[in-house]
């Protein structure tokens, strides 16, 4: 294994997150505040405890799902897009690098940064409302598990993009609204029956539930399903990757 | 000279169809500089992408260094420094951050004192804190060479060194060239100026539309350079010539207007005294002449043209 190259990578990535704070780290902090400001004072206050726990504490795993679901997307999909769109991409592809390395120089970056906002994120949750997580092992399980998988979704993104509009589609035009309507915000159990049923196609409910459930034990759906259907959707990526490289898919004529 | 490259029966067909190389054999010398010329879209950079693992072959076989390109692409790309042809960098950041990632990628310790004298020796010691944005092109240039050289390469690729690069900068980059073979790199240039192939290098290809046309030795191909050719062109059309100037191996041109003499300027004697004293004794007579040189171009020209 090249060890050195995934290590050159991974630390190209991360200094491009220290040299753009502003815009990788600041800037979630920020919205994420405004969102418990709106939601969790403003909104929350009128609304009633959801399953014995406050409204402004219950949101909080769905606002660190929401941030680390798209800052996982965003960073892989441009830490890739990047050297593709300045032409830079030739150096990789020509470096004595195998595919799997690649993947974990970028990926491990993307992930790593995800993580770091996902723990920010909960430090800053911490001085607006009381926070106590059941399960911190699982919590972090979930969280290391949803960074990793929707970086490699990102990667791909990456790799497919072949102009800017179609790096912000998925995001904007698919992750964003299944995240919005996976529970970030309210239990499912809140959903009419159909809409319930509706809502059970959408893969981020299963994460956002278990991660919830690593908080305060309280779980849309069953934890061992939550695992499950992230576990399936990090393999599908890999696969999806594997072929990638095996084909060459937007990466070699 | 044993082969550091060698390529055989590649061949290259997009998705498109286009059939971008044709069947091409070839191999590059250890320690030489091989100047690959072609017209625009001849197949240079499709030859040298598949060589450095950017681009898929569809048929054939390429050993680097012994090594297999595809299944022991590790070894093989471990020995390739690449030039491209665009100047793709990453514009914000350092010069001595980007020279040093790429040695990384490669795989090899931090060093650097390498790093140091890479930079030195390329002129950008004074500018390795600087963004590359804030570089000129030719500086720019310059950054790839040191990204190619960080990990200590035996081959460097330079495709088109010195596209749009003024003439100042393009005999600074032949020094540099220099320097490297020097120490024992081999260097493979595509160029399509020929007087950059000439200055440079040992051997010269010449690919056109996806197929190797020639390989010959510099020396070989100058030393036809040393012909001229002096053209007559006569009072009256000719239709044969008479059997004393058969050891002149005149052609005759133009339906028999124009006589053509080739003659060697490093010859101890050229021949045209005495051709032109015997064309007045069989009464061949002429109301101008001219002579010229057949360059590198012309030969170039004429291979493309025939191929």
């Amino acid at each position: 294994m090249n060890h050195r190259a995934i290590r050159a990578i991974y630390l190209f990535e991360m200094a491009r997150t220290w040299r753009t704070l502003l815009q990788s780290i600041v800037s979630p902090v920020v919205s994420t505040s405004l969102y418990f400001v709106v939601f969790g004072a403003a909104i929350g206050s009128r609304i009633s405890q959801v399953e014995g726990v406050s409204y402004g504490t219950f949101i909080v795993p769905g606002l660190i799902m929401l941030s680390v679901l798209t800052q996982s997307i965003a960073n892989a999909s441009f830490g890739i897009y990047f050297p593709k769109f300045t032409g830079t991409i030739y150096e990789i592809l020509s470096a004595p690098i195998s595919y799997y390395e690649i993947v974990l120089g970028y990926v491990g970056a993307a992930a790593t940064k995800s993580i770091i906002l996902g723990l920010i994120i909960l430090a800053t949750a911490g001085l607006f409302v009381p926070l106590h997580i059941q399960h911190p092992f699982w919590m972090l399980t979930f969280l290391v598990l949803t960074a990793v998988t929707f970086s490699l979704f990102g990667f791909i993104i990456g790799i497919w993009a072949d102009g800017f509009e179609k790096l912000q589609m998925i995001p904007m035009l698919v992750v964003t609204p299944l995240t919005f309507l996976g529970g970030s915000f309210y239990s499912i159990d809140m959903l009419p029956a159909t809409w319930r049923s509706v809502a059970l196609l959408n893969p981020v409910v299963y994460l956002i539930s278990g991660f919830r459930w690593s908080f305060y034990e309280i779980a849309d759906v069953s934890v061992a399903v939550s695992i499950c259907m992230t576990t399936a959707f990090l393999v599908i990526c890999l696969a999806v990757i594997w072929w990638i490289f095996r084909t060459g898919y937007r990466l070699k004529n | 000279m044993s082969s550091i490259i060698s390529v055989a029966n590649l061949s290259k067909t997009y998705g498109s169809g286009f059939k971008a190389l044709k069947n091409v054999n070839l191999d590059i010398k250890r320690g030489e500089i091989f100047a690959l010329l072609g017209p625009n879209g001849a197949g240079k950079t499709t030859l040298i992408s598949i060589i450095c693992g950017i681009a898929n072959p569809s048929e054939g076989k390429v050993l680097v260094g012994g090594e297999n390109i595809q299944t022991s692409y590790r070894k093989a790309r471990s020995l390739i420094g690449l030039v491209p042809q665009e100047l793709h960098t990453d514009a914000f950041e350092s010069v001595w951050a980007t020279v040093s990632f790429s040695r990384g990628l490669f795989g090899k310790p931090k060093n650097p004192a390498h790093i140091e004298k890479v930079l030195k020796d390329l002129s950008l010691w004074d500018k390795k804190d600087s963004k590359i944005i804030t570089l000129s092109g030719g500086m720019k240039r310059r950054v790839m060479i040191a990204k190619a050289l960080s990990h200590e390469p035996q081959i460097l690729f330079l495709d088109e060194p010195t596209a749009g690069v003024d003439v100042e900068l393009r005999k600074g980059m032949w020094e540099v060239v220099r320097t490297l073979q020097q120490s024992g790199v081999t260097i493979i240039l595509t160029t399509h100026y020929i007087e950059e192939a000439e200055e440079m290098a040992d051997r010269i290809g010449v690919i056109n539309k996806g197929e190797i046309v020639l390989v010959e030795d510099k020396a070989t191909l100058m030393s036809k350079l040393g012909k001229k050719r002096l053209t007559l062109h006569l009072q009256g059309k000719v239709t044969a010539l008479p059997e004393s100037l058969a050891h002149y191996e005149l052609d005759l041109c133009d339906n028999g207007a124009t006589l053509v003499y080739d003659y060697d300027t490093k010859g101890e004697r050229t021949g045209i005294t005495s051709l032109l004293s015997d064309l007045r004794t069989a009464g061949i007579r002429f109301n101008d002449l001219d002579t010229t040189q057949s360059s590198l171009e012309d030969i170039f020209v004429d291979l493309v043209r025939t191929s």
